[in-house]
Parts: C-alpha cells; structure tokens; sequence
C-alpha cells in the first residue's frame, strides 16, 4: 500500500500530496493528520458521502435548469465535491467565508437557501443572500479579489480578539491575480487568521495551471512567509483533516495558512463553456477514476456502512434538494423595474434620484407592452 | 391535460440563435423531468438539452440542421394536470401551470409567449441631440487636421497610376480589408476542416450568416463537380453583406476634412513625382545588426526609421525642399529645422502628426519618437499640437504592400516621400543576378518651390544611404 504523500494511481504519480483516501477507497493512515479524524465515525462519514452527492445532483439540477432557460448562467463545480464538502465541513459557525463563484459546495454547508444559491444566477437580485446570516460574503465574480477581503476580515477579527476564522476560496488561475499575492503579504505581515484555499481544478477557463505556474503553487506561499498544505483535492478526508488543522492553527494565533487542493473541474468553466476545444478527453477519463465521491463510497462499502437503507436516504435527500431548488427557480418572484435602485445607498443619494428618474421616464417611454398572440 | 412548450433558451451569455444538431426523442415518445431531448450547436459550444418536463413529446418543431432564435418554441410536451407535479416539489398545481421557461435575459414576463412589442411613444424630440457627439468631434479636428496623403487606401489614394502590380509571394495585403464572412466559430472549423473557404460560400442565414448546412451543402456541391463551373459564387465575401447596389455614406468628420485638404493641395500646388529603385540589402543588415544592439532593445527598428533618418540627412544638403510657398507675403520660407510628419491610418481616419525637430535625432531617438507617434495615434490620442507645424512628410505605403504611388503635399508643405514596400527581388549584384532587398522611393514636390534637379539629387541622396548606409557619413 502507498504511503501517505503519493498516489500509485495517474498521471500525477510523480507529485506528492496528503492523501487519506486512496481511489480505490482505501484508508491510509497518517500520525500527523488521523487525530483530526478522530470523531469521524461511520455516520459522519455517511454524512459527508450524502453531502457530496447532495451537491453533485444540486449542480446539475442547476446546470439543466440552465440549459431549460430558466438560469442565464452557471459554474458547475463537478468534481471538486471532496475538497468543497472537506473544507466546508471543517469550518465553524462564526468562522467567515469569502469564496469566487464556484463554491456552491461551500455555500450549501454554510447553510444557504437553495432559491437563494441560484437568484443572482437567474438575473433576478444583484447578489443572492444576506452575508451576515451564515457568514459567508455572496460569491465574488472578479477572480481573486475575495482574498483580500478576507484578509481585511481577519485582521479585524484580530484586532477584536475573535478566534473566528476567515477562509477565502479561490482557483488556480487567481494565484496570478495581483490581489492574491498582496493579500499574502498581509495576511503575513499582520499575521492575521485567514486561511488562503485554493482548489486548484487544473484549468483557468481554456488555460492549464501547467502555463502559469512553473512549480506547485503550495510552493509560493511559503515564500510569502505562510505555511502551506499541498493536499489530494478529490479525497475528502484529507481536505477535512488539513483545513481543520490550518483553522485551528489561525484560531490560536499562529497566523495564515495555505492550502492547495489539488483537483479537476470535470465540466465546462460555466455553461457557456465548451472545454473538449481545449483539452483532451483522456484526461477528462483519467481523473473520472479519481472522482471524489465514488472513492467514499468504497470505503463505506469496505466498511459495510453503504447498505439499502443508506443509498436510498442519501437518493432521496438528493431528489428533494433538487426539487427544491428547482421549485424555487421557477416560482421566483420577478424584481419590480426599480428595485435596482433601492440598496445602493443607505441614504438618500440626489444622483441616484436623478437617475432614478431618468429611467422611471424611458419605462414610461414605451406603449404599454403588447404581448403577442 | 396541457400542452407545454419548451422554446429556445439563450444557452450561453447573449446568444441569438442555435443550430438543432439531432433529436434524441422522436414524438409520441414519453420523456422525464431532465432526459437529455437533443443536441444543439450554439456559436460557443454543442450543448445537450435536458427536458424541462415530464410528459409525451407531441411536437418537434424544427429538424436538425436547422437554425432557430432564442424564444422560438422548439418541443411541445403534454403534460399531465397534476395537483402536485413532479417537477415541481411544493409549487402548487396552478402556478406551474402559468408558468412558462423564462428566458433570463429577455424581459421580466417573457414566459408570456414572446418578448413585448415595445414601441417608442415619441419619435423625434429629445433624440435630436444624436447628432451632437459628431458634430462635436468634427469641431475639435476642424483647426487640427492637416492632412497628407497615401497612407489609406481610400478614394483619393496615391496609387492611381500604379495598381497593385502583380504582387509577387506574400499574400497581398493592398486589397481593401474585406469583412470576415459572417459565420460562428464552429462553423469556422467546419470548414476548415473540410478546406471550404467561406469567403467562397453564400450564407443563406440572417443577414447573410453562413450556416453549417451552407458549409455542407458547398463542400458537397464542390465534390461533385470540382472547382469553377456554374455556381455564381461573388468573387470576395463583400457583397454577401451588402443590404442593396449601392452603400452611401455621409461625408463628415475626418473623411470631410481630408477631402477639403486633398482639394486645397492638389489644385493649389503644382504636383510633380520622381521614384527612385534601389537596393536596401545593406539597409535591412545593418536594421538586424543595430536590433542585436544593446542601444536599440526594446525599440522597433524598420526600414521606415532609416529612411526617416536619410531624409533628415539629406535635407541638410538640400533645404529647399523642406521650404514654404507663403503666396500672401510672396515669398518661400526656407524652414531651418525639421518636423518630420508621418502619415497615420487611424481609427478616426488618415491624420499626419509631425515629429518636431526630428533632424536634431540620431537614429534611436527617432526610432522611439516613431514608435510614441504610431502608439498615440492609432490610440486616438495624437495632440493638435502634434498635427501642427509639420515641414516635410513621409507615407509608408509598404505597410499596405504597395510599391510605389505620388502622394499628395500635406497642405504647407513642399515635398511628401513614399516608401514602399522592401520585397526580395531578382537584382543586379557585382555582375550576377542575386535576390535583394529591393525598395521603391516615390517623391512628390511642389514645382513652384523645387526644381527636378533639386527633387532628384535629394531623391538620389536618400537612395544612397539607403543602398549603402555608410554614405551617410559623407553627409554630416
């Protein structure tokens, strides 16, 4: 059996990383990271397995409510199951996340509506959910820029003398965004609680992570001064094990940490996207038998944890969610014509009025509207 | 019972239309919430559709291969009546029976069978300022813009007498840029795949879009009966767009303003040419040479920076040429400096901004000032003060691949230099016949102001340090 750090099984045979849970579904045991496992029994394991087939079936529910018209858009995190739900789990309630637009997995342990996951999605409200009520900012669509708010947020937690957290998600294409590297140097600088986690899903749009970065990118926070992971992305414990190792590094005022999950985006960058333009199906097959969730699933089955009566809950929690998710898309209340103008400002704003009104005009500008047939 | 219908969705970002690539269902079949129902070809990508309903297809409105617009209907489902709807979770019965897929994107109540006939109340009024950005552009060049010649191949190109010789070797760029046939990217790789030239084929989709099946149907007309023959194909893609005979276009702006200048120099001043052939070989060495140098990195180098500096050395030897007819003081007013202008072909259209006291450069200084003066025009950025005070100009018609052409004086100005195109050309060369670089030289000269000889030996002048730069040192 392979040794914790190597996987036998592909193509990346030749990089090391923390691996817990082989493909096969095997158990590696690690002295250093097992003993945050500790209270991992089998119905916690059967949770997270729920969790990430939960989160699968919601992507693509969402992906075909998409394809139906029903959403403009959507960024399918197939795929990356094991190191959202890892992470996700891993997080306490005050801790504070700051993700991109691909964190579903994330937002769905934080708690979030399942109307509400999807609203900024369907072009209905200008972000999606109140950040406050789970701890979680709503996604950040300018790559990378999130790091520095969470790096703003832990300072302050700082300075509060909070043990909260902050957790910022990113990918690997952001590590070459101006903002992720400043956010490094203060989040070292300041030694502030934050915890950089970047999946590394091994594509930027149509770009390989190969072209943008020479060596590892767990390799580079080090250089900032930051203690870094380099942790099997598709292996749910491991993902577990590490974030809550990091977060409880921050907790007691060690300071940043950096994990890089390393993964693969198994579907297109959004539904716009059409990726077999750019990479090579083998590759799409290779990863296929490192997926996140069939390799739980063996492991329970070893176990004698995945009977009958655990397939069908988990079958079911999964047909509800999707259910649910798709009931709330299509039963969406339509935004008035000018809500937009009604949380910009706290106060009331005379340019805003201004155009406020402008607008109110060129509505008013049209016939009342015809509707064919 | 109810019949539902699933209309085209905008599957990615802003589209308009797809392509139905194949059915996966036939009517009659019963499908499942999400069961894929086909295929379809968007400008971006070949995506599956999953059912919006569970139900019996009773209508397949299209057939593969063709095109449709977002919001047209594509599949009619009946569905059954149900008091709690399978796709529905806890929407009641009655809601989802008004609903409808809503096209993000496309109006708030879209799912009302189609988008609202919208219609203006007022026409006129208000729109009246359209007009006013123009105007306003046209006012700021109105003192600006004084204007040379040759660098656009527009109506009063230079390069009357001379066509586009017979190019030799590269593809020739001297023909107006014509508009890419309009078609979607993977319609583009169709046919290349299949070695079709668009620009070959009729596109019989909206305004003349080139469709998959028009790629096919080309590919395979051309298989059966090879190349030429019946087929009525327009030589160029240019008349595929063409919404009628004729295209007319107001004459305003920078196009005005060129016009009125054209006019003004070449009814005013006596226009005379000379050209001068010449063998650049040892110009484009020394060009490879000096890029090599550590002076010269980062900067471009062409043989339009060593003409530049030629010319600068060659005045210097015959100032008359770099002279002004002033008519109302009756004299000619022999400039003792150099603003060198440079015909540019820019978004706004020819402008010719001047490079000040260029003869006091060495030639890495004019190289950078060229490249500043190419950056900041082609940005729209080029200052009225940088189009003033100009004293002689140079055309780089080579860019466009000509040869040569007689440019017309930049208004206030006595000569104008073209330069065109460097080609490897059979040439002679200590007795044999050796492939060289060859460049033509055009020169046009006001005849009030300068004299043939004059015109010739500066022309000869340029020519030498061109053939052979060290002759340069004989003229400092």
């Amino acid at each position: 059996m392979s040794l914790p750090g190597t996987d036998p099984t592909g193509p990346l045979n030749d990089e090391s990383y923390i691996q817990l849970l082989a493909p096969d579904g095997t158990r590696i045991t690690s002295a250093e990271f097992d003993p945050w496992l500790e209270d991992i029994d089998g119905d916690r394991l059967a949770g997270l397995y729920e969790d990430m087939v939960v989160v699968r079936r919601l992507d693509q529910e969402a992906t075909a409510l998409q394809r139906q018209g029903e959403l403009a858009l959507w960024p399918p995190l197939l795929g990356q199951e094991a190191a959202q739900i890892g992470s996700g789990r891993a997080l306490r309630k005050d801790d504070f996340v700051f993700s991109s637009y691909r964190e579903n997995g994330v937002a769905y342990c934080r708690g979030v509506d399942l109307t509400d996951m999807i609203r900024v999605w369907r072009g209905n409200r200008p972000s999606g959910w109140d950040p406050y009520e789970i701890n979680m900012a709503t996604p950040q669509v300018i790559i990378g820029a999130q790091t520095l708010h969470a790096t703003g947020y832990a300072m302050a937690a700082k300075f509060d003398g909070d043990d909260a957290v902050a957790v910022a998600y990113f990918g690997d294409g952001a590590t070459s965004q101006g903002d992720v590297n400043e956010a490094m140097v203060f989040a070292a600088s300041f030694q502030a609680p934050v915890l950089f986690f970047c999946q590394n899903n091994q594509w930027a749009i149509s770009e390989p992570v190969g072209l943008q970065a020479q060596g590892k990118l767990s390799d580079r926070a080090p250089g900032f001064g930051i203690p870094s992971y380099r942790v099997d992305g598709n292996d749910v414990l491991a993902c577990l094990a590490v974030t809550r190792k990091a977060l409880d590094h921050a907790r007691i005022g060690g300071g940043p940490s950096f994990i890089e999950a390393v993964t693969y985006r198994m579907g297109p960058h959004t539904t716009a996207d059409d990726p077999t333009r750019y990479r090579d199906a083998n590759e799409l097959e290779d990863w296929k038998r490192r997926d996140p969730i069939d390799r739980l699933a063996a492991l329970l089955s070893a176990e004698g944890l995945l009977d009958e009566a655990l397939r069908q809950r988990v079958q079911q929690a999964a047909d509800d969610a999707a259910a649910e998710m798709r009931a709330g898309c299509i039963n969406m209340a339509e935004p008035g014509d000018l809500e937009l103008f009604e949380n910009v400002y706290t106060a009331p704003h005379p340019v805003l009025a201004r155009q406020r009104q402008h607008y109110e005009r060129y509505l008013d500008s049209f016939e009342a509207a015809e509707w064919g047939h | 019972m109810g019949i539902k219908v699933f209309k085209l969705p905008d599957l990615g970002e802003g589209l308009t239309e797809s392509e139905i690539v194949s059915w996966h269902v036939a009517e009659g079949d019963a499908v499942q919430l999400n069961q894929i129902l086909g295929e379809v070809e968007t400008a971006k990508a070949v995506v599956e559709l999953p059912s919006p309903f569970t139900g019996v297809v009773r209508t397949l409105h299209e057939g593969p291969g063709t095109t449709v617009s977002v919001g047209e209907p594509i599949v009619s489902i009946e569905v059954e009546d149900q008091g709690q709807p399978d796709d529905g979770g806890n929407a009641s019965g009655e809601q989802m029976q008004q609903r409808q897929p809503n096209l993000v994107g496309y109006g708030a109540a879209a799912e009302r069978n189609g988008r609202p006939a919208r219609r203006p109340r007022r026409v006129g009024g208000a729109a009246g300022a359209t007009s006013g950005p123009v105007a306003q552009m046209a006012a700021t060049n109105v003192a600006a813009l004084p204007v040379a010649q040759g660098a656009e191949p527009g109506p009063a190109a230079a390069v009357t007498d001379h066509g586009p010789a017979g190019s030799v070797g590269e593809p020739a760029p001297a023909a107006p840029a014509a508009e890419r046939p309009r078609s979607t990217p993977p319609v583009r790789k169709l046919a290349k795949d299949l070695g079709v030239d668009l620009a070959q084929v009729r596109g019989t989709g909206e305004r003349g879009l080139i469709t998959r099946g028009d790629v096919q149907d080309f590919h395979d007309a051309g298989a059966a009966a090879p190349s030429g023959s019946t087929a009525p194909a327009p030589a160029g893609g240019w008349l595929a767009g063409a919404a009628g005979p004729e295209t007319r276009i107001p004459i305003k702006g920078v196009r005005k303003l060129t016009a009125e200048a054209m006019v003004a120099s070449a009814f005013t001043a006596p226009h005379a040419s000379s050209f001068l052939t010449v063998d650049a070989t040892a110009s484009m060495e020394l060009i490879q040479r000096l890029k090599a140098h550590k002076a010269f990195a980062g900067l471009k180098l062409t043989p339009l920076t060593i003409t530049a500096k030629a010319l600068c050395l060659a005045l210097g030897r015959h100032p008359e040429l770099n002279a002004l007819w002033d008519q109302n003081a009756g004299e000619i007013v022999q400039q003792n400096y150099v603003n060198l202008g440079i015909a540019a072909a820019t978004p706004r259209g020819l402008t010719v901004p001047n490079i000040k006291d260029a003869h006091r450069m060495d030639l890495r200084g004019l190289a950078e000032a060229l490249g500043e003066l190419a950056a900041t025009a082609r940005a729209g950025k080029t200052a009225p003060s940088e189009l003033r005070g100009g004293t002689i100009s140079i055309t780089n018609i080579g860019v466009f691949g000509i040869d040569a052409g007689t440019p017309i004086l930049n208004p206030g100005e006595s000569a104008i230099l073209a330069v065109g195109a460097v080609r490897r050309q059979p040439w002679e060369y200590r007795g044999d016949v050796a492939l060289r670089d060859v460049v033509t030289l055009s020169l046009s000269f006001d005849h009030r102001v300068v004299d043939g000889e004059q015109a010739g030996r500066f022309l000869a002048d340029i020519g030498s340090i061109l053939s052979d730069p060290g002759m340069a040192l004989t003229m400092v």
